[in-house]
């Protein structure tokens, strides 16, 4: 698969190399910019409220 | 010699492409899973750093364009007042309009939202505001929610909070200092704990609280239980007035010696 990537590149051994850090600077900021918050939205981590249902809005009536 | 020396070569080719196949499958499977391994890392550096960097910067943006009275050692309000407070009419949802200050936290401040939603209150490192429950000032119990870890934790240092530590709040021009009497952890559906008389859902409140819920154990498990702060409303002063002596870590004097 990178084996691949690699030869499908084009340029001398360092320009790949460069290309490749490019790629895997993209992906990184693809992650954290738009797909992690994405994910977190499904984890049932760091809710603080004191209430189980997920969307973590209170309903306006009295607390159950 | 030259003549055979390309047979084996061939042979080891075609016995090799029947393992050639499997190799390469397990080759980009191994390449995959190796993919998913550094993502997982890469979501768990996300999550307890990088939602720290992003929410702390929007918190001071905040802060900045609500312009929070920042408390001043050399302006302290000399006179208390603990008659009726003024209360400020409830804002829209989604509003942003008052600063927490905890004084104990190495004298914290935070942007207080009205509502509880995740993603655009307490994922900016602000605290949000119950919304079936009471402005501060006012008889019952106000209460925030806010992160204990991650998305700038600011409620993180709950446990360190002592018994008559101060809790501030600035909204609409005045401050209201209360004071902690009562910390406790609690499953996550235990309402009471944001009852008007925390603790006794259904009763009559004749005293005016103040109450902060976060997550509990620290770590990513907000599923196990819920770390309760209960105060008690002692006194006010109008900003124009100065800083409350509690916020520059003068005490304020007791009841009997106002009013």
């Amino acid at each position: 698969m990178y084996g691949a990537l690699w030869r499908a590149l084009p340029g001398p051994a360092w320009v790949r190399a460069l290309l490749l850090l490019v790629l895997a600077a993209a992906v990184v900021l693809a992650c954290f910019e738009w797909l992690f918050p994405l994910v977190s939205e499904y984890m049932p981590f760091n809710d603080p409220n004191i209430q189980t249902d997920a969307a973590g809005a209170v309903p306006g009536e009295a607390p159950r | 010699m030259t003549a055979t020396a390309p047979a084996p070569v061939r042979h080891a080719g075609r016995r090799g492409s029947g393992r050639g196949a499997v190799s390469a499958v397990v080759g980009v499977l191994g390449e995959l899973l190796i993919t998913l391994g550094v993502l997982l890392g890469l979501y768990v550096v996300w999550q307890l750093w990088w939602t720290d960097v992003q929410a702390d910067r929007v918190q001071a943006e905040v802060l900045e364009e609500i312009a929070a009275p920042v408390p001043d050692a050399e302006d302290v309000g000399t006179t208390v007042r603990r008659d009726e407070p003024p209360v400020m009419a409830a804002p829209g949802p989604g509003e942003v309009w008052g600063t927490l200050y905890v004084p104990r936290w190495d004298g914290k401040m935070m942007p207080i939202a009205e509502g509880t939603d995740k993603r655009a209150i307490l994922d900016q490192a602000m605290a949000g505001h119950y919304p079936e429950t009471v402005m501060p000032g006012a008889v019952g119990n106000f209460s925030l929610a806010g992160h204990r870890q991650t998305y700038g934790k600011i409620f993180h240092d709950v446990e360190e909070l002592q018994v008559g530590d101060p809790i501030v709040v600035e909204a609409g021009g005045t401050w209201y200092v209360y004071r902690v009497d009562h910390m406790q952890a609690v499953r996550p559906d235990q309402v009471e704990a944001i009852a008007p008389v925390p603790w006794q859902p259904g009763v009559e409140p004749t005293e005016r609280y103040l109450t902060l819920t976060t997550c509990h154990p620290i770590g990513l498990n907000s599923l196990v239980a819920r770390f309760i702060v209960n105060a008690k409303f002692d006194y006010w002063m109008p900003v124009e007035d100065g800083t409350p002596p509690d916020l520059v870590g003068q005490t304020a004097p007791p009841a009997e010696g106002s009013a």
